[in-house]
Formats: structure tokens, sequence, C-alpha cells
């Protein structure tokens, strides 16, 4: 059975029905908005504009995230009460502790690396010769989905026997320094900091291009000054791009920092989460949906809620303070 | 240093010859150590440039490369023995089902990204022009609600999300929902309401900093006008606001289009519904060896969004800027 574009048609009409009928529905919203009657207070004009939005997100962030709470202090099924059952459980498996030292790892290794080659790229390119298409080529990562990055890093990563010709970039590069070819993705703990780098390839650019906007935003006569007081380029690094672009760099590093912990896809593609590379969102995902342990998916999901509130709000101070300095 | 108070250097030269020849050897000294540190620096990018390109370069290249070859060779010696198919290409979008059949889930990418984008961008405009502009006590207090939404992770939601399509809402024995048993090209709606609400907190944030910061003048002169709050969102708002809502769309779009978490749960994993990413994962894990699919497929994939990106890229970059990333 091939692809046929009959198959696809009632997805097509589908698709127009969907957003013909939500359009239609807003613009109703919009003409019953000045409709309304009149009172102190624009209730009803709020309502309209707000219940949408709230509806849904009522329905599909606040009522799961404490019926996740709940169920992660229940059994299997979600239905008796356990106690601290399932988080008990989480701090003393061998298998979990593995997830949450691979975790670690992650937000060890990647926000760190990310930011420091991205901001090193934005000072290496910033007002040179082609600076946009040398920051578009290491921008790009970012329009492509885990998934692909994934699939291109598989490929570089890939193996063939000894002997054989290589297939994978980074087997033959061993190779031609007199290496044995390498099943990298097989060996923990190397194949978790293998799995590292695709994320570090994707946030660098990120890293680099708010970087970039923040190193621009120095002011020239500040440059100009140092210059003339004759500072080499390490000094000028040290004690002016540094200090100007600090605020921008932690929300920079806190930001990649909480994608780091939510990492999901790229472990997924790459290994399954086998061979010990399996981290915290991963493993929710297995509970929850693959094994049907509702209880220890939930606990594992709250513990992640757990570890990002402290960076969003370290994160939500330093924005207000640079708000604030505006 | 900066304390020393510099003389003027107009007319130094002629009073002061020996310094000036003191001060131009250094300089030529300095502009040499410059020029190697900038070459310094040139190498340095170029490497890292050349890191961050080769790995795409090595999979796009693969992809028209026949299957004998990408399974025998490296993808380099194609510049020695070069050979160019588009077989891959026609296997993996036409072909049978277990040589990937792309197409069919390129069109469900489509069906479900479309709609999961127009819906963020219309309801977060909605929502962050009332709380920035529309009078309401309590105001301050939803807009802070909504912005603290944006820490929690999506996984806290996709059990209890999940049930409600499942087996629908039930508030103390009464059923307010039923439960949305949607078969074959309807099963999209779910995965439409879910990624519209993982993406709205964001969303309106995003839009409110950019509405609250419109003139309250534009507001009162049309107010005398007699405009209502409908005519002054359609009227005045939305066309001062399109960048802002451009950038929000292309981040859902590119958000939506590249998720696979949402979609494994939300989307299933059949040709019916399941999106481009879904099917490439499991490729990836049944067909790990089969490059000259893998390589193909995962172009298809990226193509679409890195078209919307280059073609758009001042405006991604403009979001990224104000604070756009969604965790």
């Amino acid at each position: 059975m091939g692809f046929s574009i009959l198959d696809e048609l009632p997805k097509l009409v589908w698709l127009l029905i969907g957003v013909a009928a939500f359009l239609a529905a807003i613009g109703c919203l919009l003409f019953f908005v000045d409709r309304g009657p009149r009172t102190k207070y624009e209730w009803w004009q709020a309502s309209l504009f707000l219940a949408p939005a709230l509806i849904l997100l009522l329905l599909g962030l606040v009522y799961p995230a404490v019926r996740t709470t709940f169920l992660s202090f229940s059994d299997s099924r979600g239905e008796n009460w356990v106690g601290l059952q399932n988080y008990t459980w989480m701090f003393t498996q061998p298998l979990i502790l593995t997830v949450l030292r691979n975790t670690l790892l992650w937000v060890v290794f990647a926000p760190a690396l990310a930011t420091a080659t991205g901001l090193m790229y934005a000072i290496l390119v910033d007002r040179r010769r082609f600076e946009s298409l040398a920051k578009s080529l290491i921008f790009m990562p970012m329009a492509i989905s885990f998934v692909g990055a994934s699939i291109i890093w598989k490929f570089v990563y890939a193996y063939s026997p000894a002997g054989d010709d290589q297939i994978g970039v980074l087997n033959q590069v061993v190779v031609w320094f007199g290496g044995e070819p390498q099943l990298w993705l097989l060996n923990p703990p190397l194949n978790t900091l293998l799995l590292i780098v695709v994320l570090i390839w994707v946030q660098a650019g990120f890293a680099m291009v708010v970087l970039s906007a923040s190193i621009k935003a120095i002011p020239d006569e500040i440059i100009e000054a140092a210059r003339i007081d004759g500072t080499n380029a390490w000094q000028q690094f040290r004690h002016i791009t540094l200090p100007s672009v600090w605020p921008t760099l932690t929300v920079v590093l806190i930001t990649i920092s909480v994608q780091t912990l939510k990492v999901f896809d790229i472990v997924r593609t790459m290994t399954g989460g086998q061979y010990e590379t399996s981290v915290i969102a991963n493993e929710m995902y297995a509970q929850a949906f693959r094994y049907g342990e509702l209880g220890q998916g939930s606990a594992l999901a709250v513990f992640l809620f757990v570890l990002v509130i402290p960076l969003v709000i370290v994160q939500m101070r330093t924005n207000r303070r640079q708000r604030e300095q505006r | 240093m900066t304390s020393t108070p510099t003389p003027p250097v107009g007319g130094l030269p002629a009073k002061a010859p020996g310094k000036t020849v003191d001060r131009s050897r250094e300089s030529s000294a300095a502009r040499v150590r410059k020029r190697l540190s900038t070459t310094a620096a040139s190498v340095v990018a170029v490497v890292i440039a050349t890191v961050w390109t080769l790995p795409t370069a090595g999979l796009l290249i693969s992809s028209f490369r026949p299957e004998e070859e990408i399974k025998n060779t490296g993808w380099w010696t194609f510049f020695t023995d070069p050979q160019i198919t588009l077989r891959n290409y026609g296997d993996v979008l036409f072909g049978t089902a277990s040589q990937g059949q792309l197409a069919s889930y390129f069109v469900n990418s489509f069906v479900i990204t479309v709609p999961s984008t127009v819906f963020v961008v219309v309801l977060a405009a909605l929502a962050a022009y009332a709380l920035a502009w529309v009078d309401f006590p309590g105001r301050d207090w939803v807009f802070l609600g909504v912005f603290a939404l944006q820490i929690v992770p999506l996984q806290m939601s996709l059990v209890p999300l999940l049930s409600f399509f499942s087996e629908g809402v039930t508030v103390a024995g009464v059923q307010l929902m039923p439960a949305w048993d949607l078969q074959g090209a309807l099963a999209f709606t779910n995965v439409w309401v879910a990624h519209t609400i993982f993406g709205l907190p964001l969303g309106i944030f995003l839009l409110h900093n950019f509405v609250s910061q419109l003139p309250r003048s534009l507001f009162e002169a049309a107010r005398v006008d007699g405009a209502g709050h409908g005519v002054l969102f359609r009227r005045v708002v939305v066309p001062l606001v399109v960048p802002a809502l451009v950038s929000l769309a292309i981040f859902q779009f590119l958000w939506v289009w590249n998720d696979l978490l949402v979609a494994l749960i939300f989307a299933g994993g059949g040709v019916e519904t399941a999106p481009l990413t879904v099917r490439l994962a499991e490729l990836a894990g049944t067909r790990g060896e089969e490059w000259q699919r893998l390589t193909a497929g995962a172009f298809v994939s990226i193509i679409v969004p890195l078209l919307v990106f280059f073609s758009l890229q001042r405006y991604f970059v403009r979001g990224l800027l104000a604070g756009s990333v969604k965790g």
C-alpha cells in the first residue's frame, strides 16, 4: 500500500473545518463583545476575551498539575493512596538512580558548554566580515527538530567493524589516527556525554544570538576607551565584555538548563533510554505511558517540576532587575 | 593610567620626535600582534563553524547517494566518486508502509501544525489584550497566574489531560464532558487542543509584553469616538502588533512541527494522525541501519522549518530576544 492522495483528503478537509469553525467562533465573540451590558467594570468584555484561554489553561494545566501531584502519592492505577512509596522507589532503585545521575550530567555539561561556545563564537565573529552568514551556520540547528538532530548525530556516531570502510565521521577520524572504531552509543557513561553533544549543538546557536545582541549593546565609547588604554583582547573580555553581558549570560544559562532538564526527544531517538542513557523526562514517559505505572511516572514528573522551580525563580528575578535598570 | 592627563595630540610630532618614533614602533608591534590574534580568531571561528555544519552536510549529501554507497562508504567519498540519485526520496515519501510512507506523515505534520499555531496566536492575542487594556478588578492577579504557569513542565499535565480525552470530565459524579472517542481524521482535534494549551502561557506572556506597551492615548482617542473593545482590538491593536504575532506564530509553528512528546501521547503512532517526528523516531529505532531512508527522511522533516526559519529569521531573532523560549 503506497501513498494515495485520497487517503489524505479527509485530513485536509478536517483541517479546513477546524480552522474555519474556530475563526467563526472568534468572529462571533468579537461581535458580541461590544453588545454587552455597560457596567463600571468591564466584566462582560473581560470574560469574553479571557474565557477561551483561561478555561483551556485551567482544564489543561492547572487541574492536571494538581491531579499529577496527587497521583504521585498513589499506586500504579492511581486508585489507592500509598504515601511516599513512589518517592522512596525513585531514590532507591538502581535503575532510577542512574537516570538521576544522567540528568545531573546533562545539567552540568550541556548549559555551560553550549553557553561558552555561543559566547566565544559571538565574540569571534563580532563586527567581522561575513558575520551574519557565520551566525546563520551556528544558528541553523535551532530550527531542526531534536529528532532530526538525533538522526544527524547518529550518523556521525555510526559504526562499521574494523577493517570495513567507516560511514560515521567520528569513527573515520579515530581510524585516521590509528584507533579502533567504537560502538559509541553503547558504552556508558561516554554515550550520555555524546548525547549531550547533540543538545549543545542545538542550543549554542540560541546562546550565540542572545549574547551577540548583548555584546553589540556595549557602548562604543567604553570599547574605544579601553583600546586607548592599551588593553589586550583578554583584558577587554575579562573587564568589559564579561561584566556587560553577565545578566544576559545567567538568563541564557538558566533557560538552557530548564530545557536540559526536560530533554526527551534526543534520548528517545538515539538510544531509547537503553544502555544507561535514560533521563527523567524519558523515564517519566516510559513509566506512565509504556508500563502503565501512573504513580511512579507522576512522581518523576513532580520531581522534574521541583527541579525546575528554583531555576525559573532566579530567571524571573534577573529579568525583573534588567527591566528595572532600563 | 586614565588619571594621567593626556596632552592634545595635534602638534606633538614636532616637539618630541623621539617619542613619536617610540610610539609608532609600539603600534606596529601591536598591529602585528593584533593581526595574529585576528587570524587565530578567524581560525577558531572557522573550526567551530565547520564542526557545526559538517554533520548536517554529511546527512544531506548522503541522502542523495545510492543505498549501497551510503551503507558501505563514508559520505566524504562522494567528492572523489560522485553518484547522485533521487530514489531515496521517492522511496521514503511514496513507497510502501515499511519504507516510511513519509508523504502521509508529512500531511499529518501539516494538519497538526497549522491549527495549533492559529489557535494559539488568536487566543493569546485576545487574552493578552484583555490583561492589558480591559478594566476589571483582579486583572494583575490573573496575569500573574498565567505568567506563573510557564514554569509547569508539560510532563505534569500529560496523564490527566490524556484521561480527559479518553474518559471525559466528571465532577462529583456528574459527567460534564463525555469521552472524546474521535476516530480517523477527527482524532487530530486532541493534538490541536493539547498543543494549544501548552502554547498559551508563553504566547500570552509574549504578546502582553507588546500589547501593554502601546500608548494609552491611542485607546483614549478611540474610546471618545465610541469604539468598543471588540472594534479596538480588531482595528487598532491587531494591526499594530503584527510583528509580534508573526514572531509568536513562527515559534509555535517550529515548536509544534518539531515536537515529539505531545504527538507521541496525543496523536498515537499510526499513519492516520502521527506526524513526521514520531515516524522518524520509530524508523531510527526499528530500522536504525537503513541510512538511505533515515537520511532522506530526516531532510523531509527538516526542510519545512529551515525554510520558515531562513525566510523569517528577523522575526525569529526578535522573538528570541523578547524571551520567547518555551520550556
